[in-house]
């Protein structure tokens, strides 16, 4: 079991990765932009977080960037939420520091199968 | 296949999509206005790319297709390649309607895309420059032919910063070994003294050797995301000289994410099924159980009888349960409340659109949208609202030139004001137009056989005619509001609400609708009011005050009714056991009191027997439990168990002009 972190706008998509990853035994919690997500961070230790790229008051790449300058997150993985129309968001993610990315849509399986990949 | 049943989704899905359908329209109304402000072309991005990203997840292919060629054209604003021209928002306005409608059909189970969701496509790819749709789904790239290769030779060197973005070597040799045996093994060269190393830095590099047959798509695979962070060569070992076949990548191609349209409960989607509710109202109310649960055991300690010495603390106990019953039922009915944005956010495009048709110049100013109202009244105060806004912008205010001519600037004013009156919600449209013209309305009345003549009628009862069934104004003809919608509809709508709907204009400034409408309609304040033995309720919002009338106020007039005077006014007087056919005791008009109620503007007075108090009244549906009954609008029951009817102070109202006019 690991503590993930689901950062999404979209409440639907939010609660369906929380939903699958809690159906998968691990402890999730969630944030509703980057921001939020940064906030949460810094009170919970997550083992894994997957952020939606486009989000209102920060992005996702932004949050990336911010939560790797901070020590305990520095070798965390963090999957970006893209979707395929935007390849050139997932260069611009693994640049500011993204372990990889899951690109939308997913459905539940691929989901625990890109999960797993990191969790080992 | 998992066993997450995306279906569970749809409807969040569905309700935060209109939201974004509705910030989307909102900033392209700004927009439109000439805002400059890039934040309001990222609302609109944003919008059209998460309802494309939810389409896609959960199955509604036609929507996820359709709001692709949105984005893709927001997203040519938002990078500058295309100015926010009067053309886009035009047409994003129009694809934010349908959406709206495709929405609803995904949402009732039926084929979202139409013939009119298909043209709307062809205008919104036309105008994408160079549109090479991106599919939604993604294609691998073509597999090398696999089925001569018998292992892959790699050669595996990280970046000293590898580490550092959370990917680790170890997991991904997992992963290889997945595919196949796998042998390993490090190259530490590079290592550097134990001084000198930094823990978070990567030294290491691998020659990894797989034994399996595997594609090169999924031995690439393990390194997708180190892509360019890594020296990486990835050698096919070729076993026998063999025939390449050609294989086709279909089958490295990924799952397609469409998962199958479940089928759909009807009832599980109906509008009013659910109600969003702020966390802090649910706290509020999960600390006054807690309160409740205090209360209830302080009190429990009294089951086997009360001593004296205790009877202080016994009525601390009740009169503590009191209050939290109260806050309680306060607390619950507020979750039933919702601001009136919720409506009032649908007027700027319905504006716009309106006064862009008509070529008039019309601003519109909102007032008190945080107001919150219960979500039965707001659902239902919508249609009315629009009319009443509808005839402003048509009738109401004039073409510029004519303003201008009138001493007025060109551009008319619209105000949607909302406020808390006493237990009311006021909801008022004004408008800074013509006023109601009285000639145009009398002659009308008069051709319609409404009335006879206008003579001597007041400006308040000529502006009173255009509620009446069969009045429809000039201009009713007109495209837009030729709908078959009268005032008189408006109305009635939100009588059935328990509401009023008053008018003031003044000719050559403007006209104001003022409807009042109750804070819920579960519950009432009323008035109780003893008439024989029979208890009445009349709710506290209609009346005016009470008062003890003296026969010699008291004029019959032709036609058996009575009038006394009040304050100035003579007023009819309606007793309640008449009305009602019960046996009222008292039947001498300074035998009992008199209720003064208003409705619809008009005042009349109730003669009860006596008084007895205010009380809330948890509103019983009469027509649910028995049938409409003229004059009462539903029952309660009453401390002592028995049961008492709620007057209903406008459907009385007009049973007496019905009886005045008979």
């Amino acid at each position: 079991m690991a503590k993930i972190l689901a950062v999404d706008d979209s409440a639907s998509m939010r609660s369906m990765v929380a939903f699958t990853l809690r159906g998968a035994g691990h402890d999730v919690e969630e944030a509703d932009n980057g921001q939020a997500a940064l906030d949460s961070a810094a009170v919970h230790k997550f083992d894994l977080i997957l952020a939606d790229v486009n989000m209102p008051v920060m992005d996702g790449i932004t949050m990336v960037r911010e939560i790797r300058t901070r020590a305990d997150y520095r070798g965390i993985p963090i999957l970006m939420l893209t979707t395929e129309s935007n390849p050139e968001k997932k260069m611009e993610g693994k640049a500011a520091g993204a372990t990889g990315w899951l690109v939308k849509p997913f459905d539940p399986d691929q989901l625990l199968a890109t999960v797993n990949r990191v969790l080992g | 296949m998992s066993k997450v049943d995306l279906a569970q989704f749809h409807k969040a899905f569905y309700e935060e999509s209109l939201d974004g359908l509705d910030a989307m329209e909102q900033a392209l109304l700004a927009l439109d206005e000439g805002a400059e402000d890039p934040e309001l072309i990222n609302v609109v991005f944003r919008a059209a790319h998460s309802i494309k990203g939810g389409a896609a997840t959960f199955g509604f292919t036609d929507v996820a297709a359709f709001t692709h060629v949105a984005e893709n054209l927001m997203d040519e604003v938002r990078s500058g390649r295309r100015p926010m021209a009067k053309a886009v928002v035009e047409l994003l306005l129009r694809s934010g309607d349908t959406v709206r409608d495709m929405l609803s059909l995904s949402m009732a189970g039926q084929p979202a895309a139409t013939a009119e969701s298909q043209a709307l496509l062809a205008e919104l790819s036309a105008m994408v420059s160079g549109h090479a749709a991106a599919p939604v789904v993604a294609v691998a790239k073509a597999a090398a032919a696999a089925e001569a290769i018998e292992g892959w030779d790699i050669a595996f060197r990280p970046f000293d910063y590898l580490l550092k973005s959370g990917n680790d070597p170890a997991r991904m040799f997992r992963e290889l070994e997945a595919l196949g045996p796998l042998a390993v093994t490090c190259d530490a060269s590079k290592l550097p003294a134990l001084a000198d190393m930094d823990a978070e830095s990567s030294y290491l590099g691998w020659t990894l050797s797989l034994d399996a047959g595997a594609k090169r798509a999924a031995v690439e695979g393990v390194f997708d995301w180190v892509d360019g962070d890594c020296d990486l060569t990835v050698t096919p070992r070729i076993a026998a000289p063999a025939p390449v076949a050609e294989v086709a990548a279909a089958a490295a191609a990924p799952v397609a994410a469409a998962a199958p349209r479940a089928v759909r409960d009807p009832a599980a989607n109906s509008e009013s099924s659910s109600v969003r509710v702020g966390i802090e109202k649910i706290d509020t109310l999960i600390n006054l159980v807690g309160e409740l649960v205090i209360t209830q055991s302080m009190l429990s300690q009294f089951n086997d009888g009360v001593d004296a010495s205790q009877l202080e603390m016994l009525r601390h106990g009740l009169a503590q349960l009191g209050r939290h019953t109260r806050e309680l039922q306060e607390s619950v009915m507020s979750i039933r409340m919702l601001p009136i944005s919720t409506v009032f956010n649908r007027f700027p495009r319905l504006v716009r659109d309106l006064a862009q048709k008509l070529d008039k110049k019309v601003v519109l100013d909102m007032r008190g949208e945080t107001t919150e109202l219960d979500k039965t009244v707001l659902e239902k105060i919508g249609d009315p609202l629009v009319h009443l806004v509808r005839n402003a912008i048509d009738h109401g205010l004039e073409m510029p030139d004519k303003r201008v001519a009138a001493g007025k600037g060109d551009t008319g004013t619209l105000r949607l004001e909302a406020f808390h009156r006493g237990g009311s919600i006021v909801v008022e449209v004004a408008d800074n137009g013509a006023g109601l013209n009285r000639e145009a309305i009398v002659a009308k009345a008069i051709q319609r056989g409404i009335i006879t003549t206008g003579e001597g009628m007041s400006d308040e009862a000529v502006s009173d005619l255009i509620f009446e069934a069969g009045f429809s104004t000039a201009a009713a003809t007109t495209d837009l509001s030729g709908r078959g919608v009268g005032m008189d509809v408006v109305r009635r709508n939100v009588m059935d609400l328990g509401g009023t709907v008053a008018i003031r204009s003044v000719q050559g400034s403007g006209t104001t609708f003022t409807i009042t409408l109750p804070l819920t309609l579960a519950i009432i304040d009323g008035l109780t009011a003893a008439v024989g033995d029979e208890i009445y309720i009349v709710p506290l919002v209609s009346i005016i005050e009470s008062v003890q009338v003296k026969p010699d106020t008291v004029r019959s007039v032709a036609g058996g009714g009575e009038l006394f005077r009040f304050r100035d006014n003579w007023m009819p007087i309606v007793r309640l056991f008449d009305v009602f056919g019960c046996a009222g005791q008292r039947r001498a008009v300074d035998e009992g009191i008199v209720i003064v109620v208003e409705g619809e503007g008009t005042r009349i007075g109730l003669f009860v027997d006596e008084l007895i108090g205010q009380q809330q009244a948890v509103v019983k549906s009469l027509e649910a439990n028995y049938r409409r009954v003229t004059g009462i609008s539903g029952a309660t029951i009453l401390a002592d168990g028995s049961v008492a009817l709620i007057a209903d102070v406008t459907g009385l109202v007009r049973m007496q002009a019905r009886r005045k006019a008979a």
